[in-house]
C-alpha cells in the first residue's frame, strides 16, 4: 500500500454510522481461517482499496454458507448456515456480494433464492475482470509472473457449473504472461478432489489422488505457475505440488495475487 | 393371402408383447415420487432439438460422433420404408410408394441404401472399439456379462437389418431387370436405387442364368429379404425393453423433461428448512401442526424416494460411459462409476417391477427387504465431488450426480451415518459456524493485516 492506509471495513460499523457500502466482500471460512486463503482475503482486500470500492465484510456475523454440509447429504446444517446467513443479509439490505471462493459463490447465488436471499453475487474474477473492463484497475508492466509459462485450472463451481470461463482467462491475458490451456479445461476442466465435502474426509480406496492426478497433467503443460480461483484448489494443487516434490519450480496463485504483485501493492 | 395372413398375425403379437413389457416400463418409472416440470416450454423444445435430434453434446468427441450420427440418421430415414413395409405387408402390395412417388421414391430409397452403407460401416467400427480396439470406458467392471452381450448383440442386430434391406432391394432389382418384378410384370427395366442396382446383380445376378428356377430362388431371395428386414425389426421392438438401447426413444422425453435450473442447484427440502426456521425461532410454531408419529424419511434409500425424472434417466442411459470417463473419483481408480449407478437403479427398478408383477409385493407398501444400497456401495456414494462432469458429459442429459446426492441425504438424515470424517465437521459448523474448528475471531485475517500497516 503506498499512499493510503489499508481499509477492511466491518459490516455492523458502517451500519452504526449509517453507510451502506456498494458491495459485500463475502470472506468464506477458507479465506477467514485457512493461512493460504488468508493471503488471498488481503490480496483482493487490497485490490478493492485500489480501486476504491465501498466495501464491507460481515466478520464475526458471517458464517459457512453451508455448501459443504449440503452437498455431504446434511440438510439440516445447511438450512441452519443458510437460514442465519439471509438474516444477516436481508437485515443489512445487501444488494451485491462479490466472494473469491466458488463454493461460496455457488450456494450465495443459486441455493439461497430458494430459501429467500436474494443477491446479485459475482465472483471475484468477475469482479476483477469488470473493474479493469471500466478502467478503475488499470494493469503495469511486468511483476514477478512477467514471462513466466502460466496455466489456468478452471474450478467446477465457478466453470462447470456457472459457466464463467472467460473472466478469468480475460484478466489473465491483461498480464504479460505465457498463458498455456491445459489438456482438461474449460467444460472439460478436471476437479481438484474438494469438492463435494471431499475436503474434508479422507479419500476412498483408489489408485491415485485425484489433486495428483490434476498436478500431473498441470507439470505435462511445463507451466511454472498454476493458477487458481478457489481456496480449496489451491489447497488440493499445492498437495499435489509437494507430492510430487515440485514445491520450489511450481507455484499456485489465485489471480487476485498477481494482480497484487502487477500493481505492488 | 397367406402372407398377409402370417403378417398380421407376426405383427400383432409382436406389438403385443413390446406394448406389455413398455407399460411395465412406464409403471415402474411411475414407482418414484413426483417431478416439478415447471418452466419453460420453449426452452425445453429447443434442448429437444438441440440436444436429442440435433446431437449437440454427442459432437464433444467427433469421431463417435460422426459414426454415431450415420446410425442416426439412417435409422430415422428408414422409418419411411418401414410404413411401405407395413402397407406391403397387410395389403399384399408390392412397393406401394413407388407408382405414387415415382421419381422421388428412386431419391428416398437411394438415400436410404446411402445411409445404410454409412450406418454399415459405422456399425463394424463400433463392434472394433468396443471388442478390439479396448476403449477403457467399455471395459469398466460394470460393462461384463449381460452389458457387454447387450451391446454388441444390439450391432449385429443393425448389421443384419442392413444386410436384409440389401438382399431384398437387390434381388428384387435382378427381377426388374428381367422383366419379373413383383410390382409390374413384364416391364423390364431398374429400379435404379443408388447402391442395389449395382449391388443386385453382383450378388444375384448369376441366377439369371438359371431360367425359372433362377427367378423362383430370386422370388424367394426377396421374400428373404423383405421378411428377414421386418422380423428384425420387430424383434428389435421386442428387445429394446430389455436393453441397455431404449434412448432411441427416451432420449427425447428425458431431453424434455431435464431441469432448466442452475446445475448449481440442490433441490431445497422445505420439511427441513421449515423445521429449522421454527427451531432457529424464524417462523411461529403452527398450532394445528400434526404431530407425526415416527420420523419421515429423507433422501432416497430405494427407488420411490426419487423422481421419476431420476429413474427416467436411468431407462434412458445407453451405458455408453462418457460420464464416468471423466469421473474424476472413477479416473483415480474409486470404485465410483456414474454410468454403474445408472444401471443400478434400473436393474432395482426392474426388480421392484418384477415382485410388483408376481404379487409378491404391492407398489403402495412395497418391501422386501432390499433397497438401492443392496446395489450400490457407500464407498461408491462417499467418493463423488460433485463436480458436475459427469452430468456435463452425457450427451442425453442424465444426472447421475443426483441420485448419489440423494442417497447421501438418506444415509446422513434418515440413517445418521455417513464418513466418520464428516461429524467433527457438522459439529464445528453448528457450533462455530464454520466447517474447522477454530477458536480465533472470523476477522482476525483482517485485523492482523490492519495492524501490519
Amino acid at each position: 500500500m503506498s499512499d493510503k492506509k489499508l481499509q477492511i471495513p466491518i459490516m455492523s460499523e458502517l451500519a452504526a454510522q449509517g453507510i451502506e457500502p456498494e458491495v459485500l466482500y463475502w470472506v468464506g471460512c477458507s479465506g477467514s481461517f485457512d493461512a493460504r486463503a488468508q493471503k488471498v482475503a488481503v490480496a483482493f482486500a487490497k485490490i478493492m482499496n485500489e480501486a476504491k470500492i465501498s466495501f464491507a465484510i460481515l466478520g464475526q456475523e458471517e458464517s459457512c454458507t453451508g455448501d459443504p454440509a449440503r452437498r455431504a447429504g446434511n440438510e439440516f446444517v445447511f438450512q441452519m448456515m443458510a437460514l442465519q446467513n439471509i438474516e444477516t443479509l436481508n437485515m443489512y439490505k445487501v444488494k451485491k456480494i462479490v466472494t473469491a471462493c466458488p463454493h461460496c459463490f455457488n450456494t450465495l447465488k443459486n441455493e439461497y433464492p430458494a430459501l429467500g436471499g436474494n443477491y446479485d453475487v459475482v465472483h471475484h474474477t468477475q469482479f476483477i475482470n469488470d473493474l479493469i473492463k471500466e478502467g478503475r484497475l488499470v494493469m503495469k508492466g511486468g511483476s514477478a509472473f512477467s514471462g513466466k509459462r502460466i496455466t489456468y485450472h478452471d474450478s467446477c463451481y465457478l466453470g462447470r457449473v456457472n459457466g464463467v470461463y472467460e473472466a478469468p482467462r480475460e484478466i489473465l491475458e491483461k498480464l504479460d504472461n505465457h498463458l498455456v490451456e491445459l489438456k482438461r479445461s474449460k467444460t472439460n476442466g478436471l476437479c481438484c478432489g474438494a469438492g463435494g465435502s471431499q475436503m474434508f474426509k479422507e479419500d476412498e480406496k483408489g489408485d491415485k489422488r485425484i489433486n495428483v492426478e490434476r498436478v500431473e497433467e498441470a507439470l505435462e503443460s511445463g507451466a511454472e505457475v498454476i493458477v487458481a480461483n478457489c481456496p480449496f484448489c489451491i489447497t488440493m494443487l499445492s498437495d499435489g505440488i509437494k507430492a510430487k516434490d515440485k514445491q520450489d519450480h511450481v507455484m499456485v496463485v489465485d489471480i487476485s495475487e498477481m494482480i497484487v504483485s502487477n500493481k505492488r501493492l | 393371402m397367406i402372407q398377409q395372413v402370417l403378417f398380421a398375425i407376426v405383427v400383432v403379437g409382436a406389438f403385443g408383447f413390446a406394448l406389455n413389457k413398455y407399460a411395465k416400463i412406464y409403471r415402474n418409472i411411475m414407482l418414484a415420487k413426483d417431478y416439478d416440470t415447471q418452466g419453460n416450454d420453449f426452452q425445453r423444445m429447443k434442448n429437444v432439438g438441440l440436444i436429442a435430434f440435433g446431437q449437440k453434446k454427442m459432437f464433444k468427441r467427433m469421431v463417435p460422433a460422426l459414426l454415431h450420427l450415420c446410425i442416426y440418421a439412417a435409422f430415422m430415414i428408414t422409418q419411411i420404408e418401414l410404413i411401405e413395409i407395413f402397407i406391403d405387408g397387410f395389403t399384399g402390395s408390392h412397393r406401394f410408394f413407388r407408382d405414387a412417388l415415382g421419381g422421388f421414391y428412386t431419391f428416398t430409397i437411394s438415400f436410404i441404401e446411402i445411409l445404410s452403407v454409412l450406418a454399415f460401416v459405422a456399425t463394424i467400427a463400433f463392434l472394433a472399439r468396443r471388442n478390439a480396439l479396448k476403449l477403457p470406458r467399455f471395459h469398466m467392471d460394470e460393462m461384463t456379462g449381460w452389458p457387454k452381450w447387450d451391446g454388441n448383440l444390439i450391432l449385429v442386430f443393425e448389421l443384419m437389418l442392413i444386410i436384409f434391406i440389401f438382399h431384398m432391394n437387390g434381388a428384387d432389382e435382378v427381377l426388374y431387370n428381367m422383366g419379373k418384378s413383383g410390382q409390374h410384370p413384364g416391364e423390364v427395366g431398374s429400379y435404379g436405387f443408388a447402391i442395389s442396382q449395382f449391388v443386385g446383380p453382383l450378388m444375384f445376378g448369376w441366377l439369371a442364368e438359371f431360367g425359372d428356377f433362377g427367378i423362383w430362388m430370386l422370388n424367394i431371395l426377396e421374400r428373404f429379404g423383405w421378411w428377414g428386414h421386418i422380423l428384425m425389426v420387430l424383434t428389435f421392438l421386442m428387445y429394446l425393453p430389455f436393453s441397455k438401447h431404449l434412448h432411441i426413444m427416451l432420449a427425447f422425453p428425458n431431453t424434455y423433461f431435464a431441469p432448466l435450473n442452475s446445475r448449481g442447484e440442490m433441490e431445497n427440502m422445505p420439511d427441513v428448512m421449515n423445521e429449522v426456521k421454527m427451531m432457529m425461532g424464524l417462523s411461529e410454531m403452527s398450532a394445528d401442526a400434526p404431530a407425526e408419529d415416527e420420523l419421515p424419511e429423507f433422501g432416497a434409500k430405494d427407488i420411490f424416494g426419487l423422481t421419476w425424472k431420476n429413474m427416467l434417466d436411468a431407462y434412458t442411459c445407453t451405458e455408453c460411459g462418457r460420464c464416468s470417463s471423466v469421473c474424476p473419483a472413477n479416473l483415480t481408480g474409486k470404485k465410483l462409476s456414474p454410468r454403474k449407478i445408472m444401471m443400478d437403479i434400473r436393474d432395482r427398478a426392474e426388480e421392484v417391477g418384477k415382485n410388483i408383477d408376481s404379487g409378491e409385493q404391492q407398489a403402495h407398501n412395497y418391501d422386501d427387504g432390499k433397497s438401492l444400497f443392496d446395489y450400490i456401495s457407500r464407498e461408491e456414494i462417499h467418493a463423488c465431488t460433485t463436480c458436475n462432469a459427469c452430468v456435463e458429459a452425457c450427451p442425453v442429459m442424465i444426472s447421475p450426480m443426483e441420485p448419489i446426492l440423494k442417497l447421501r441425504r438418506y444415509e446422513i438424515l434418515t440413517e445418521s451415518a455417513g464418513p466418520s470424517d464428516w461429524v467433527p465437521m457438522f459439529t464445528s459448523m453448528e457450533n462455530g459456524g464454520s466447517p474447522w474448528a477454530v477458536n480465533d475471531a472470523r476477522d482476525k485475517w483482517a485485523t492482523d493485516e490492519l495492524e501490519k500497516n
